[in-house]
């Protein structure tokens, strides 16, 4: 045989050689990323299982929420007007007052209320009870008046059988009070304390 | 004779590290990719581990209907004692 001809058969060998070997290897490495997938695969299955009725809860909620919201932003503007009404949401949350009028599909600045008023108090004059923050002397009915406090108060301090307006009398004390009690004894104690009360009791029938 | 002393010389400097490192590339690239997917089956179980508090949302969307609901019955009651604007 020709020495030409064994180099060629050997070089063919090798090149089969390392075709098996490494393709053993690569098949080899294939079954375990088969094995890692199907453990992976049946992972994400649970994980799809269990976030397949993820959307119809929250979809739930976010109606029952939505609700709740547009039930409570109606009631405060019947209550507190179309104005107050998101300014009183914007003094409590910031940037709601504008996302509720957003939700009406309305424009516009909303007033803050805050910076006017603290926030009880305008909480308490919006929501239909009489402010007490004028800065005037009384006059009438002084709902949501910004100039004059009012005198609606009286009416729950009226005096039975007089004048409805006025708030009752501070009880009077001293010599002229309609009662007056006597003077506590002083205190004493053993023999001395039963001689001074019969003491007491003497002068005070005598 | 020559040219194929050639083509042996060829065959044996060429085409036999060519084919070997053609190999060796795939066979690297098998083993990181199974690393991968080896480092991938953890996060994919504590994945759905995490999600086993999706049950609880169910409760929540209770409690939230209810909540609402109580909101609805003080709402009522607030319209009935407060004036309108």
């Amino acid at each position: 045989m020709e020495p030409a001809a064994i180099v060629t058969i050997i070089a063919a060998v090798l090149i089969i050689a390392a075709l098996v070997v490494y393709l053993v290897a690569v098949i080899g490495e294939l079954r375990k990323i088969n094995a890692g997938l199907e453990a992976v695969i049946g992972s994400v299955g649970e994980v799809v299982r269990k976030s397949q009725p993820v959307g119809e809860i929250v979809e739930a909620i976010n109606a029952d929420l939505t609700a709740g919201t547009d039930l409570l932003e109606g009631l405060l503007e019947k209550k507190a007007g179309p104005d107050d009404g998101p300014g009183l949401i914007e003094s409590v949350f910031p940037g709601g007052g504008k996302a509720m009028l957003e939700r009406q599909g309305r424009a516009g600045e909303v007033k803050n209320i805050d910076i006017v008023y603290t926030r009880g108090a305008i909480q308490l004059a919006r929501l239909g009870r009489e402010s007490p923050l004028g800065a005037g002397p009384l006059r009438g009915e002084a709902l949501r008046d910004a100039i004059h406090s009012s005198a609606a108060a009286r009416s729950l301090y009226t005096r039975p059988g007089g004048d409805p307006t006025a708030r009752p009398a501070s009880p009077a004390i001293g010599v002229d009070a309609p009662r007056v009690y006597p003077a506590a004894e002083a205190p004493t104690s053993g023999d001395g304390a039963g001689s001074g009360a019969k003491e007491a009791g003497h002068s005070a029938t005598g | 004779m020559t040219v194929w002393w050639i083509g042996n010389a060829v065959l044996l400097l060429v085409v036999v590290p060519v084919v070997v490192v053609l190999l060796r590339g795939v066979l690297e690239a098998a083993k990181r990719t199974r690393a991968a997917v080896e480092e991938l089956g953890p996060v994919a179980r504590a994945a759905s581990a995490d999600l086993d508090a999706v049950e609880m949302l169910r409760t929540t969307r209770t409690q939230v209907n209810q909540t609402v609901t109580v909101v609805a019955d003080y709402g009522g009651s607030l319209d009935t004692i407060l004036d309108d604007a």
